[in-house]
């Protein structure tokens, strides 16, 4: 990238994360209550456990490893490129015809423009999380689980971030689309704070292995536990994150470049 | 000229259909991920948590997805962008209190709200999962009543939400932060009933949240008998007269401080 590339991404960055911290007051109350978000989450997992022994067949501590990999995956995403669902704004004002003339990428301008320094509060909860569940779960550490948990938060982050882009993308055909987007994104990470084996049928078909779900926090957790599959998949599905994320963010980039075409302005 | 105004809000959002449906899917997709979950705890649990059978957290879940639009729980900020923009002052201008004015155009979103947005996702959940019909024939109009307090409510506290608006101009944080407290406190989360009795019952009593849509649903599984219906509709009204004074006291302190920004 060019010099002056780098300076415009970087003055875009700056002017954005000093208009959010302008109202001083309702930027600290918002930073606070997107952490208290996330934490919610994971309330509402333990208050399930408060009226049952287990969820699909996995105790408390094996489910909060399952959400809490989700949770990290989600939060990254949500901070680098969640802020991609105001494209449906940009379209429908025809605000993105003034993003489209300037010369850079219009989806790194987009994600610029929105940046959400807020978000943070809920990348550090989870990142604790994950470290308070994996160090006090019993594992039985091995060279190839320390990898698979690496790069676990990594393959979760950018498949959820390949989510965010490809609903996004809907509004290029369809402007109302409205919250359908959330069904998707917020969707998946409720399906992801939970073992597989909870859901069922059809739902469990599609979410969890069509879309992908499957992959984001169940089987990595299911590897790093050294547990079988209660669903009788073969075991190579604990390593299948990062394939996954990989073809999820291949077929985004060819939704938002086809997207971008298809886009013929407001007409204003 | 309130009914005009609330057939002007029917009106309105019947228009707005494809943003019904993509709402409509979504609560359905919602109602789907929350109805597993509970029922694979109910599994487990032996069939019934916290006083719920199946069946009964089927309704709850099915006809809280419903009430999420019905209420309109999220994603109101008319009045306050109105308050940034300056042009809160043509609704003060009219010789009625813009409370009810709004008020009326809510009620008739509401309406349509009810006729699409809740029965689908009730109608959905009864043929495809356990579902609960409630067994007194009394039950069908005292939730109907109790539905009719939660939106009343609703809107009151949205109404309140936005008139921080007029001290703090930029109301995300407020927003945010309401949008947290009433997901997880009204019981839209898990039932209320899950948590340990002493903080299910300081809610239920001290806030105003569980009103707006644990009562409704806990009125639709007939949860203790008719007495505990009457009673949950008793609270309801309750935080509906408390949260109307504190919506008129805070709107005339409101019109002391206002400024109107801009030529």
């Amino acid at each position: 990238m060019a010099d002056g590339t780098v300076t415009a991404y970087r003055r875009m960055l700056t002017a954005q994360v000093r208009s959010m911290t302008q109202y001083r007051a309702s930027f600290a109350i918002d930073l606070t209550t997107q952490t208290v978000f996330t934490v919610l989450d994971i309330v509402a997992v333990l208050v399930i456990f408060r009226v049952t022994p287990s969820l699909g067949g996995f105790t408390l501590k094996q489910v909060l490893l399952v959400s809490s990999l989700a949770a990290i995956g989600f939060a990254l995403a949500d901070l680098l490129v969640g802020n991609v669902e105001r494209l449906r704004h940009y379209v429908r004002t025809g605000l993105l015809d003034a993003v489209l003339i300037r010369p850079l990428s219009a989806l790194g301008q987009l994600l610029v423009l929105d940046f959400a320094p807020r978000r943070l509060g809920r990348v550090l909860f989870s990142a604790t999380l994950l470290t308070v569940v994996v160090s006090t779960s019993d594992i039985d550490w091995t060279p190839s689980r320390v990898l698979l948990l690496a790069i676990t938060p990594l393959s979760a982050a950018l498949f959820f971030s390949a989510v965010f882009v490809l609903t996004a993308c809907v509004a290029f055909w369809w402007i109302d689309s409205g919250e359908f987007a959330n069904s998707l994104t917020y969707g998946g990470r409720d399906f992801t704070s939970y073992p597989v084996t909870v859901f069922d049928g059809l739902f469990r078909r599609v979410f969890g292995f069509l879309l992908g779900f499957g992959f984001v926090g169940y089987y990595p957790a299911l590897g790093i536990l050294g547990i079988p599959d209660p669903l009788g998949m073969p075991s190579f599905f604990v390593w299948g994150g990062p394939f996954v994320a990989g073809i999820a963010a291949l077929l985004a980039t060819v939704a938002w470049r086809t997207g971008l075409r298809h886009y013929k302005g407001a007409g204003s | 000229m309130g009914a005009a105004l609330a057939r002007a809000g029917f009106r309105r959002y019947s228009t707005y259909r494809q943003a019904t449906l993509a709402g409509l899917s979504t609560n359905i997709v919602f109602g789907m991920l929350r109805m597993y979950v509970l029922v694979a705890a109910g599994a487990a649990a032996g069939g019934v948590m916290a006083g719920y059978t199946v069946p009964q957290l089927g309704t709850y879940i099915w006809v809280g997805q419903g009430l999420l639009a019905t209420i309109l729980m999220w994603g109101w900020t008319e009045l306050s962008d109105r308050v940034r923009s300056g042009d809160v002052v043509a609704d003060l201008l009219r010789p009625v209190n813009p409370v009810w004015t709004y008020l009326a155009t809510d009620l008739g979103r509401a309406g349509h709200a009810a006729l699409i947005r809740l029965l689908v996702p009730v109608l959905f959940g009864a043929l495809f999962f356990p579902f609960y019909w409630p067994r007194e024939p009394l039950s069908y109009p005292l939730f109907g009543v109790s539905l009719v307090l939660a939106v009343l409510l609703c809107f009151a506290c949205r109404y309140l939400v936005n008139l921080t608006a007029f001290w703090l101009l930029d109301i995300r944080g407020v927003v945010s932060l309401w949008m947290a407290a009433a997901g997880v406190l009204s019981g839209l989360y898990f039932p209320l009933a899950f948590l340990p009795g002493w903080l299910a019952a300081i809610l239920q009593y001290g806030t105003p949240f569980p009103s707006l849509m644990q009562f409704p649903t806990d009125v639709a599984v007939e949860r203790g008998g008719l007495a505990g219906q009457l009673e949950r509709i008793g609270v309801q009204v309750a935080w509906t007269a408390v949260m109307y004074a504190v919506v008129f006291y805070v709107q005339r302190r409101a019109m002391r401080k206002l400024v109107i920004q801009g030529g």
